[in-house]
């Protein structure tokens, strides 16, 4: 996680913060408006019989406890109805807190979950390109902690706005009992009110750093545990543990910091409602003594201090969490609001058979486009290729073969000049029709967290005998067959169960099975023998399908299956013609395709330097 | 790290699961056993925590203070009394204030202190463990152990914790008070809190399941959501947006069922608290009512009583309240621990072994392997690699190759059998001795998302700028760093993809290359390479490498055709070895690979 994630600018203005976090607050009550309005009950309920319970009590000691106790005689009638009362309250406000609790998960959850879903949906619609641009640590996070960050407040966000309510209900009440005590309640519950903003100010530039230091040591530890083979092959565990432990100090002394905040004010925030009570009872006491209110009124309003103290923070949870949720909220509309989707068009592709294939002036460049860094990979390419025919494209590493093969199923669209299937261009069909005609295996196989069949079927509906079919070409069949649950076996994440070659050889049945009319092979048998690979070579060529097939290469067998070659240098197309033709009349592909040659041919006349440099055509 | 325990040195590549078993108190007791930091200074914390407590407990006695020898007075309300209570009771709030300051900040540090050193300790073990325990567990899984799972420790440390200690305390002041008060009604409201007890014991165990569950839940979405993203071309090349999408629905929506389910059990926990705190207020009213009618209580003590009642539901409600973090707490430190408590059971041995100094040669005796569970992929391998010679492993794939190199570099250690490196057992040798002089580049060469230069430089820490553009240049590969955009300092994007895949492999070996070791193993470390770079690297290797021993793994038998010796590996056994001109004159495996990869090649 690096520059795209930190904030670009100092954290905003708190009133700014608030009322933007009230923002995405106000989004969250119109995506969820039934389950809030009834967790908002719920959390009225709980305040009125909160409030209730005050009442309750005063009434208790004036009307039972009192007379009881000065009379020495206990009123059972008036003590079971007391008993009753206290009940019936509790069990409303057990109502009440139920619906709000509940109501608040809910919401909470639901609103995650909408989100994760907007989001990954995202992920799959936003080009190539985009996914280049952005680590995978960042959108990761942005699908997880950042949508959880951003919904993090509507956990205590009823309990506020009943507390909101609760306060102006005993701000009413207290103005009914007596004006002092009014006076009191309303320096008090709004001095909580101010502190807690002043509290939020403080605390949120600490809590977005420490935020953001925690997505940067599970960023290092994502990196360092992806990396552990080579970690360990050259035993830098000590340096990459200085690495981690460097940021999680930095979190450390972050979090630190919010313990000296949060100490400051938590114990304020405490001490103030206390202080309403002790004011209250001073206050109350002459207030009695000059007869204005009776000592069950005082006893009242003490009880509902008492009472407030904890929830009125409720409204401190929220406004805490307000920084928090407003980056998240942020981070998650980037990726909402991303463009740069590829275009689709509504062409079709009715024919059948294999795809002629035509690239008329490509030119490619990899970063966002002005940016300094953006380095052109391929210049001017054109080739035609007419249906059935299979090309081998041969560059030496870097060339720029790779891309040009990501270029022909359009994962990435050209800069310039136009990709073609049966002279269509990709931009203008259909989504998923580049798809269903084409078939790439790129050079790194990926594999998903499924089983053997999930995993060449990708939820197609192909049967069993369809899927072994393809396995066989791939020469896969025999140790799928031999894995304890053949084609159920699961293959692990990235199928990290399998060895690369295994993988590779699922990759192509993957491709196979499809039946494509246009095979693109980016190097996908690399991590095969030799042995391996021409038996698969021979299956694709005896499987009868019919398409159209672009290898990239290097081995001279892969190469002899290809009607002709194009030689690609530095991004740009050499030169082109059958095998023969090249070793002819391209030094550059001559050397490329002869070095093994060459190479044994100096091993055994060490030497002998006419023989090094004099390749013998096969 | 120590030698590993025995009792896991032969279980199987899964990370230590003794934590389930473990209730929650011992899971939290051996976690501050393992992170000595968090004891620091904890005496006085808790004893100021308790300070800070008692300042609840003033609001109670100031209010029975008040009616009682105040208001209710007989002879009418005493002004003087209740303002030397209220007078009094402000001096308390103040001390509680400040003793919750310095409670708060002190810890913070300390547990801050003990995460991070925890956190630092979990992530070191991840690289310690060998790479089958590595590969048991998915990545993102073990990067939640050391970052979401500590955070959930830190919340609950800071925020639950103290409050448990805070509400404990609370409830043993306020017990006292009403025991000064009246022993019947503090029996009386015992015997209402204490069903209560065993209820919330239940719902804690089943919350305790139902928030194991939530955490499974998200664990299995992140592992869809990073396929996703991972693998975003495949999904793309095969137009499978629609199944993906169905798998994150799924996955998100279970993680959402698993949290609404937890959160149904924690609203009824926290209501039942409620419910019994209304039971006991009525009993005391009643029972207060019925002892004050026979004189035994006063009614400020029966109303300072109802008050004292709220200072047992709040911390019940806390209690509750909190149980959920401490149920995230207990199970996130559970996954950490399990990282802690497994063995690195391919450990670096205490006082470890240096190897002599020079060329370094390999001896296997009776070496067999087999993955845990498994058959065995070597059997009995015996042999010798003199040092100095340039050594090529072949054989076919899944023949055990890649086994021999992990065992040669103690990336495992065989099931029987042992290795030698300049004649010291592998499992003697110290880590530090062994990595700096025996590399191996592995086919995958991972690349940090960094510079070339910084990339390279993981291999010799102390490397400038201009010994790695040599390194380039010895390797042959000069030509290759020139037409990059910026050099040695071009960034090679996360995981190095802005490389393709051969250019990775350049980097990787630069980066074995700078480390200079004296034994160097190859495992198809030129696997994406194109031929006339590779026989360019291959030739500089073995140049640069002379009079060091290098072994390399390859399935393209150029490789072989330069090495001093070939070994033929075929189902786990070394079945032919020699120089190249021998062995293809044989009848046997060797011929036929290189007869098949002759055609291919020429």
């Amino acid at each position: 996680m690096t520059a795209p994630n930190a904030p670009t600018t100092a954290p905003a203005p708190p009133v700014r913060t608030i009322r933007r976090g009230l923002g995405v607050l106000w989004v969250a009550v119109k995506e969820e408006p039934r389950i809030f309005a009834v967790s908002a009950v719920g959390s009225a309920l709980f305040a009125i019989t909160t409030i209730g319970q005050a009442y309750v009590f005063g009434a208790i000691t004036k009307d039972v406890i009192v007379p009881s106790i000065r009379d020495g005689e206990a009123a059972t009638a008036g003590l079971a109805i007391a008993f009753l009362a206290i009940m019936l309250t509790a069990a409303l406000k057990v109502v009440g807190i139920v619906a709000r609790r509940l109501g608040a998960g809910i919401m909470q959850y639901r609103l995650q979950a909408t989100y994760r879903r907007r989001v990954t949906r995202r992920y799959l619609e936003l080009p190539l390109s985009w996914h280049h641009e952005h680590p995978t640590g960042e959108l990761l996070s942005n699908a997880n902690s950042d949508v959880e960050a951003t919904w993090y407040p509507i956990a205590p966000f009823p309990f506020a706005v009943g507390v909101i309510a609760m306060l102006v209900t005993t701000l009413g009440l207290l103005l009914v009992t007596d004006p002092v005590l009014a006076v009191v309640g309303s320096v008090v519950f709004p001095a909580i009110a101010v502190l807690t903003v002043v509290y939020s100010r403080r605390m949120s530039p600490l809590m977005t750093r420490a935020q953001q230091l925690r997505g940067e040591v599970s960023a290092i530890a994502h990196e360092s545990f992806d990396g552990a083979l080579v970690v360990k092959t050259l035993g830098r565990e000590g340096q990459e543990t200085d690495r981690f432990r460097a940021r999680s100090d930095e979190l450390r002394d972050t979090m630190t910091a919010v313990g000296r905040v949060r100490g400051t004010f938590d114990p304020i925030m405490e001490a103030l409602p206390v202080v309403g009570v002790i004011a209250v009872l001073l206050a109350g006491t002459s207030r009695v003594g000059s007869g204005d209110i009776t000592p069950d009124q005082l006893v009242r309003v003490a009880y509902l201090f008492t009472l407030l103290a904890f929830p009125v923070r409720a409204i401190g949870w929220v406004l805490n969490e307000l920084p928090r949720s407003v980056v998240g909220w942020d981070r998650v509309q980037r990726v909402l609001t991303a463009t740069g989707a590829q275009e689709h068009g509504t062409a079709d592709l009715p024919g059948h058979g294999a795809a002629a294939l035509s690239v008329e002036a490509v030119g490619f460049s990899y970063g966002a486009v002005g940016a300094a860094d953006r380095v052109q990979v391929l210049h001017d390419i054109t080739f035609d290729l007419r249906p059935g025919r299979t090309v081998a494209l041969v560059g030496t590493t870097g060339s720029g073969k790779s891309t040009l093969a990501t270029l022909l199923v359009r994962l990435l669209d050209p800069d310039t000049g136009r990709v073609a299937f049966d002279e269509v261009d990709l931009r203008a069909l259909r989504p998923g029709a580049v798809a269903e005609v084409a078939s790439l295996v790129p050079q790194s196989t990926f594999l998903f967290d499924d089983t053997v069949r999930g995993n060449i079927t990708l939820g197609a509906d192909l049967s069993d005998a369809d899927v072994w079919a393809a396995l066989r070409v791939a020469q896969a069949d025999g140790f799928v067959a031999a894995l304890p649950d053949a084609l159920d076996t699961l293959v692990g994440e990235r199928g990290t169960t399998l060895s690369g070659g295994q993988r590779q050889r699922l990759a192509l049945a993957r491709a196979v099975v499809r039946r494509p009319r246009l095979l693109v092979l980016d190097d996908a048998t690399s991590s095969v023998d030799a042995q391996v690979e021409q038996r698969i070579l021979a299956g694709l060529r005896d499987s009868g399908a019919s398409a159209t097939v672009v290898l990239v290469a290097y081995r001279l067998a892969t190469i002899a299956l290809a009607d002709e070659v194009v030689f690609v240098d530095e991004g740009q197309i050499t030169a082109r013609g059958t095998h023969e033709e090249l070793l002819a009349t391209s030094s550059g592909y001559a050397d490329l395709v002869h070095a093994y040659e060459r190479s044994a041919a100096e091993q055994q006349h060490p030497r002998d330097d006419a023989d090094a440099t004099q390749p013998v055509v096969a | 790290m120590t030698a590993a325990a025995p009792e896991t040195s032969t279980g199987g590549g899964t990370l230590d699961s003794r934590g389930t078993e473990r209730g929650a108190f011992a899971t939290l007791a051996h976690g501050i056993r393992l992170t000595p930091e968090f004891r620091e200074g904890l005496v006085v914390t808790l004893l100021l925590a308790l300070l800070a407590t008692a300042g609840r407990v003033v609001v109670p006695v100031a209010v029975q203070q008040t009616l009682d020898n105040g208001l209710l007075r007989p002879e009418g309300p005493d002004l003087g009394l209740v303002r030397l209570a209220c007078g009094a009771a402000l001096v308390a709030v103040l001390v509680t204030a400040v003793a919750g300051y310095a409670t708060n900040v002190r810890l913070y540090r300390t547990t801050e202190r003990g995460l991070s050193a925890l956190r630092v300790r979990a992530f070191r073990r991840v690289h310690d463990l060998s790479i089958l325990h590595q590969a048991a567990e998915r990545r993102g899984s073990l990067v939640s152990r050391v970052t979401s799972d500590v955070d959930t420790i830190s919340t609950f440390m800071q925020w639950g914790g103290l409050l448990i200690v805070v509400s404990a305390a609370q409830v043993s002041l306020a017990t006292v008070l009403m025991l000064l008060w009246s022993w019947q009604l503090t029996l009386l409201v015992y015997l209402c809190f204490l069903p209560l007890v065993f209820a919330v014991r239940l719902f804690q165990s089943r919350l305790e399941v139902a928030y194991t569950t939530v955490r499974e839940r998200v664990g299995e979405m992140l592992g869809v959501v990073a396929e996703t993203v991972v693998g975003a071309p495949v999904i793309r090349a095969y137009g499978v947006q629609a199944r993906t999408a169905e798998r994150l629905d799924r996955s998100v929506d279970a993680t959402r069922t698993a949290q609404t389910r937890a959160q149904r059990i924690a609203a009824v926990t926290f209501s039942a608290g409620e419910l019994v705190a209304a039971f006991a207020t009525g009993a005391v009213v009643v029972g207060g009512v019925l002892l004050g009618a026979g004189g035994d209580l006063t009614t400020g003590r029966l109303v300072g009583f109802l008050f004292l009642v709220t200072l047992f539901v709040q911390p019940v409600q806390i209690a509750t309240e909190v149980l959920n973090e401490a149920q995230n707490a207990v199970a996130g430190m559970r996954r950490v621990l399990g990282i802690l408590d497994t063995p690195s059971d391919v450990a670096d041995p205490v006082d470890g072994a240096t190897l002599p100094e020079g060329p370094i040669d390999v001896r296997f005796e009776s070496v067999r392997f087999a993955y845990p569970g498994g058959p065995d992929v070597l059997h009995d391998v015996d042999l010798t690699i003199a040092a100095r010679t340039r050594v090529a492993v072949v054989g076919e794939t899944g023949s055990g190759k890649t086994t021999f190199a992990k065992l040669l570099t103690r990336l495992m250690d065989p099931t029987s059998g042992r290795v030698l490196l300049g004649g010291v057992p592998l499992t003697e040798l110290g880590f530090d001795s062994l990595r700096s002089r025996v590399v191996m580049v592995p086919q995958d060469g991972f690349l940090f998302d960094s510079t070339i230069a910084a990339n390279v430089r993981f291999g010799r820490l102390d490397a400038t700028d201009a010994e790695i553009t040599r390194a380039f240049a010895d390797l042959g590969l000069a030509d290759w760093l020139e037409q990059l955009p910026e050099g040695v300092h071009t960034p090679v994007g996360e995981r190095g993809d802005s490389l393709s895949v051969g250019e990775r492999q350049l980097v990787a070996i630069a980066r074995a290359y700078v480390a200079d070791p004296d034994l160097l193993v190859l495992d198809e470390a030129t696997s994406a390479v194109d031929p006339a770079t590779e026989v360019r690297l291959q030739r500089a290797l073995d140049s640069l490498t002379r009079g060091r021993t290098t072994l390399a793994i390859a399935h393209r038998l150029s490789t072989a055709e330069g090495a001093d010796e070939v070994l033929v590996v075929d189902a786990g056994v070394v079945v032919q070895r020699g120089p190249h001109a021998e062995l293809v004159q044989q009848d046997g495996v060797y011929a036929r690979l290189h007869a098949s990869w002759s055609s291919q090649t020429r």
